[in-house]
Parts: C-alpha cells; structure tokens; sequence
C-alpha cells in the first residue's frame, strides 16, 4: 500500500487512535501471562526471519556475478565475491543521475511539504477566517483519491504548462499534501491558545508568531513529516513513470523497474544490487529515525 | 455611566473588528501558496478527470484542446464491452479478497504476540515488522521475481528440501496472483501490526482478568473480549489496507507484466497501458471507475463492521 497510496484514510477515525498511541509505552503484561512463554519468541523470531530475510538475500546476491545467480542448485553463500554489479551500475549505467534526481525531487518535495503544510496547518488549527470549514473538509476529503485517478489529467496540464520530462515536472504535483496539512493541523491543535495570545500582546506580528513561537514547538511532528514525506517521495513510482520520459529525468525506482523489464531482465545480479542502491538509503533513514514513524501513525492513524 | 460606557463600546469592537480582520488576513495569507498549489495540481485533476471520461481526449489533441468532443457515456459503454477490463476487475477483486485479510490476519497475530507480555526484543520485532513498509515496492518486486525464480530461486529450492517440486510462480496462470498476494501481505503487514498494536492498548485489562478468575480461556477471552474491543481498529486497518490493494500496480507491472493471459493485470494497470496507447479519456474513464470502488468498499466495510454493535 500503502506507499503514496496508503496516504489514504479516514479522518473519522483517526481522532481517535490519537487517543491511544501506539508509543512504546512501558511494557504491560497481558492478564494471566505475567511473562510471554518461549514460542511467542520462537514464533515472532521465524516470521522476523521471513520478513529480513529477503532483504539479506537481495545484499548477498548484489556482490555475485549472474552466472552464479542462474546456477542450479543454487548455492547459499557467494562463491565468487564481486563488486562487479556495483561497478556496472555506477560506471556503465547512469545511476549516479538517477540517485541525484530521486535525492533532488525527494528533498524538494519534502521541504514544500514541510513549509506549506505548517503555513496551512496553522492557521486551520490557530486562527479564525471565513472559509476555514470548507478549506478543511476539501482538504480531508482528498487524503484518499489515489494518484491513479488524477495522473491522466495532470498529465496533460503538466505538458501543457511545458513540464513533461522536467524537474518540476516530477515535483510540483506532490508540493502541497492533503496528508500534512492534516498531520500539522492535528498537532498544533494542541498547543496552548495563551501562548500565541501573548505573543500579539506583546506586538509580534502574525509571521513572527508563526515562525518564532510555532514552529520551534513543532519540531517532533516536523521531524515525523518530513521523513514520512521523504520515503513516501523516493519509493514513488506512477507518477515519475508517467512524467519521466528520458533517462536523465528517470528516479531511482522507475530506472529500475525500466531495467527489470527490458534490457537486463535476466541480469540478477546487476537488479539486486540496484534495488539494494534504492532499498539501503531508506532503511537507513527508517532505522536511525524509527520512532518518529510510530508518532506519526499513532497522531493521525494513517502511515 | 451610561455615557462612560457608549463612549467606550464603540472603540472596543473597533479594536475587536481590527483584530478580527487582521487574523481573518493572516489566516488567508497562511492558506494561499498550498490552496493555489493543492487547487492547480490535485483539485483540478480530480474534477478533470471526471469530465475528461466523457470526452474522447486522445494523446494527440493535448494541445489542441478544440478537437475534444463530448462523448457521453460512451467510454463507460465501451468499458462494458472491454473482456479485457472486465478481467482486470475480477483480478483486482481477487487481489483484494485475497489479500486484505491475508494482511490482517498476519498482522493480528504478530500483534497479539508482541502484545502477550514480551519484555526482550520488543522494539526489535516491531522495527523488524515494519522494515518492508518503508521500502520501494519496485525494489521489493524485483527481489521477489528473483527469489520466485523456478529453479534456482531460494523458495523452490528450500521447498525441494522438503521433496516439493515448486511451480514456475509467476508464469503459472494458477499461482501468479497468489505469489503477488502474499508478497503484498508481506510488505504491509508491518503498518497494520503498530495500528493493532495500539488498538491492543485499549483493550480492558480489568476484564481480561475477571475473564480469567471466571476459568475463561486464552482462546475465549481473545474471541469475546479482544476481538469485540478491537473492532473499530480491525474496520479502519482493512479500510486501508483495501484502499491501498485496490490500485495495485508496481506489482505485476515488475513481476509479471500482468501476465501470463492478463492473469494478473490490474485496473490501474490497465489504466495505464491505455494511457499509454494515447487513449486518455478511456483511461479517465477507468480510473473514475476504481475511485467509485474505493468509496463503495470503504462505506461496506464501514457498514459490515458496524452493524454488530
């Protein structure tokens, strides 16, 4: 899912997850079983084993050569250790490009996510205007439309404004997310009205107010936007697809998916160490950072 | 008094209107750059598109928009009379029939089991659960068709070691789609495993244990005080996961190229090959039609789960 698409949801009942967070709140036994019997590991541990283990035979495949990838019976560990994948796809292919244009649309995506969403956010959350209503509820009522139903005529609105096959191109499109403005919205509702009452007594303007009480207190949910708005940007896949109509505007995941149909299907080893150079940056990311993920499901219900 | 108080009135709703008015601007100067932008970019598609699928838009007249005619329901005759489409309807049906409770039923269990009282490893197993979410589905596709490999691939050689002669899975009309459902339930398990696992924390331990001094079971209690108490979060977890299943495409356009006989090609799979030929207001049209699924299935599921209260 729910990658871009699982951005989707139900407003209605994402108010209320945010009353149980899904935080690692200190440990409480279930009644009866004070300590979790041994097979509840055994059993976690082999489905934890299913889940990796793909991940570890995508990195030892990306260091053989194809030859062996194609052998029968295969052999489990590599035989003939190589970097030869690697070599090929940053020599031979072009994907230090792709990676600077995932990196350059990713980063760009998400700083408009993080700036305009807040800008929104805030004053749905803190200020009063005619319209607010239906500003909000036009904004809820998108979180679900998936990028499938609108990709055809944004399409032709892109080429039209001359934007196929550019940057902005890839970019403008996913600028401003329903899904921020939700998220933001949600969590500057609860900070205290006093202190942006104070501020206006004390003659900050309404920008300052924004930028200099505001924002320094939003820092968790940033922090939690912006890498969801990251990863959600670099594993997108229709969209780029569509707009990207040359190899010097392909993301990392439509070149790989271009490559793993044409020319070097049968090319194992050359795909394994691809997807490792799309799937590693990430992982990283969502390892270092992983608590910021669980803030944000438990605030808004939705990944 | 009187005169103290009308001479005052007046300069306080002044200074209240002022006020007003200038949160009233700063709340639209707030609002503009991501109205404008959201209004141009996903407002404006949405509406397009359903207006486009009653046009018969071609790749060729994009910039001369004059040549575009209205065509009625056409499209959505035509889409009727498409064997092809009405294909991609029941592959995506079963995709979502199969996959939807596959994916929670895998994640109800890895919760309840990270919820039964594990003190070691706890972060561990919920990082570990959730690593395939964040991944490129392309990338996950692409290991997938590899490790599905017929005879070299990892699962049929460790199915061999059990004497199981495994099919060639993705080029089986049989078991190509049940090899994209359950890598799917693997990929997605993870967000609904710490959706789960915060339902779990509203579940009355008081009960649990009252059940339990009355000789109640682990299996009872689970079925007629967890399960009941979870409901909301088991209706929202489906919702999305059905949503997310329903525009299925990275999957078989990696995989299987929707193959083998349009076995597993998807409704937005389809989409796109007809936006590929040029044919934009059917692919529109199409498009328009899995929305509509999206919204019936969403108000079922809310309508199936709810009515048990």
């Amino acid at each position: 899912m729910v990658t871009q698409t699982g951005q989707a949801s139900l407003p209605r009942r994402s108010g209320s997850t945010s009353a149980a967070p899904a935080s690692p709140r200190p440990h409480r036994p279930a009644a009866g079983e004070a300590h979790a019997q041994p097979w509840i590991y055994v059993v976690l541990g082999a489905g934890l084993v299913l889940l990796v283990g793909p991940f570890l035979w995508m990195l030892l495949g990306s260091f053989r050569p194809n030859r062996e990838l194609q052998q029968v019976p295969m052999s489990w560990l590599p035989r003939h250790a190589t970097l030869n994948n690697y070599r090929q796809l940053f020599q031979v292919l072009n994907f230090p490009r792709f990676f600077f244009n995932s990196t350059v649309v990713a980063v760009t995506i998400t700083l408009g996510n993080l700036l305009f969403c807040s800008m929104l956010g805030y004053a749905l959350a803190k200020l009063s205007f005619p319209g607010k209503r239906v500003i909000f509820a036009l904004v809820l009522g998108t979180l679900m439309i998936p990028g499938v139903v609108t990709f055809v005529p944004l399409f032709v609105l892109v080429s039209n404004l001359g934007m196929a096959n550019s940057y902005p191109g890839l970019i403008f499109p996913f600028l401003a997310g329903p899904f921020g403005v939700f998220l933001m919205r949600q969590f500057i509702l609860g900070l205290p009205d006093e202190l942006i009452q104070a501020a206006r007594v004390d003659g900050a303007g309404e920008f300052r107010i924004f930028a200099s009480v505001i924002m320094p207190l939003c820092k968790p949910v940033l922090a939690t936007l912006g890498i969801l708005t990251f990863l959600t940007s670099w594993n997108q896949f229709l969209w780029p697809l569509v707009v990207a109509q040359s190899e010097s505007r392909y993301t990392l995941p439509v070149a790989l998916a271009i490559y793993s149909v044409g020319e070097k299907k049968a090319d194992y080893g050359l795909l394994m160490a691809g997807s490792v150079v799309v799937v590693i940056p990430v992982l990283l990311v969502f390892l270092a950072l992983q608590r910021h993920f669980v803030r944000g499901i438990a605030l808004t219900g939705i990944k | 008094m009187a005169l103290v108080s009308t001479g005052e009135v007046p300069a306080n709703r002044r200074r209240v209107i002022g006020a007003r008015r200038r949160e009233a601007l700063a709340g639209y100067a707030f609002a503009l750059p991501f109205l404008v932008l959201f209004l141009v970019f996903t407002v404006g598609p949405v509406l397009a598109s359903f207006g486009m699928s009653f046009t018969d838009l071609r790749s060729a007249d994009v910039s001369n928009p004059f040549s575009v005619n209205g065509v009625g329901f056409a499209n959505y005759s035509k889409l009727l009379g498409d064997a092809t489409f009405r294909q991609t309807v029941l592959n995506t049906g079963y995709f979502v029939l199969g996959g939807v409770p596959l994916t929670m039923l895998l994640a109800l269990a890895v919760a309840v089991g990270l919820n039964s009282g594990i003190t070691r490893f706890r972060t561990f197993f919920r990082v570990g659960y959730y690593l395939p979410v964040v991944t490129s589905i392309v990338a996950i596709a692409v290991v997938w068709r590899f490790l599905l490999q017929p005879d070299s691939g990892l699962v049929n050689t460790v199915l061999g070691y059990v004497g199981i002669h495994g099919p060639s899975w993705l080029k089986n009309p049989t078991w190509a789609m049940p090899s994209l459902i359950v890598m799917s339930a693997w990929r997605n398990m993870g967000t609904l495993v710490i959706i789960f696992l915060a339902g779990l924390q509203t579940v009355p331990q008081e009960m649990h244990e009252a059940a339990g001094l009355d000789g109640a079971g682990a299996w009872s209690r689970f079925r007629y005080i967890t399960l009941p108490t979870l409901r909301p979060t088991l209706l929202f977890g489906g919702v999305i996961t059905g949503i997310g299943y329903l525009q299925f495409f990275e999957e078989p356009f990696v995989m299987t190229q929707g193959g083998p006989l349009h076995k597993t090609l998807s409704v937005a799979y389809y989409a796109y090959n007809q936006f590929g030929f040029g044919n934009y207001s059917y692919a529109a049209a199409m498009a328009y039609v899995l929305f509509l699924a999206i919204v019936v299935l969403t108000a079922l599921q809310f309508k199936l789960f709810g009515e048990k209260d």
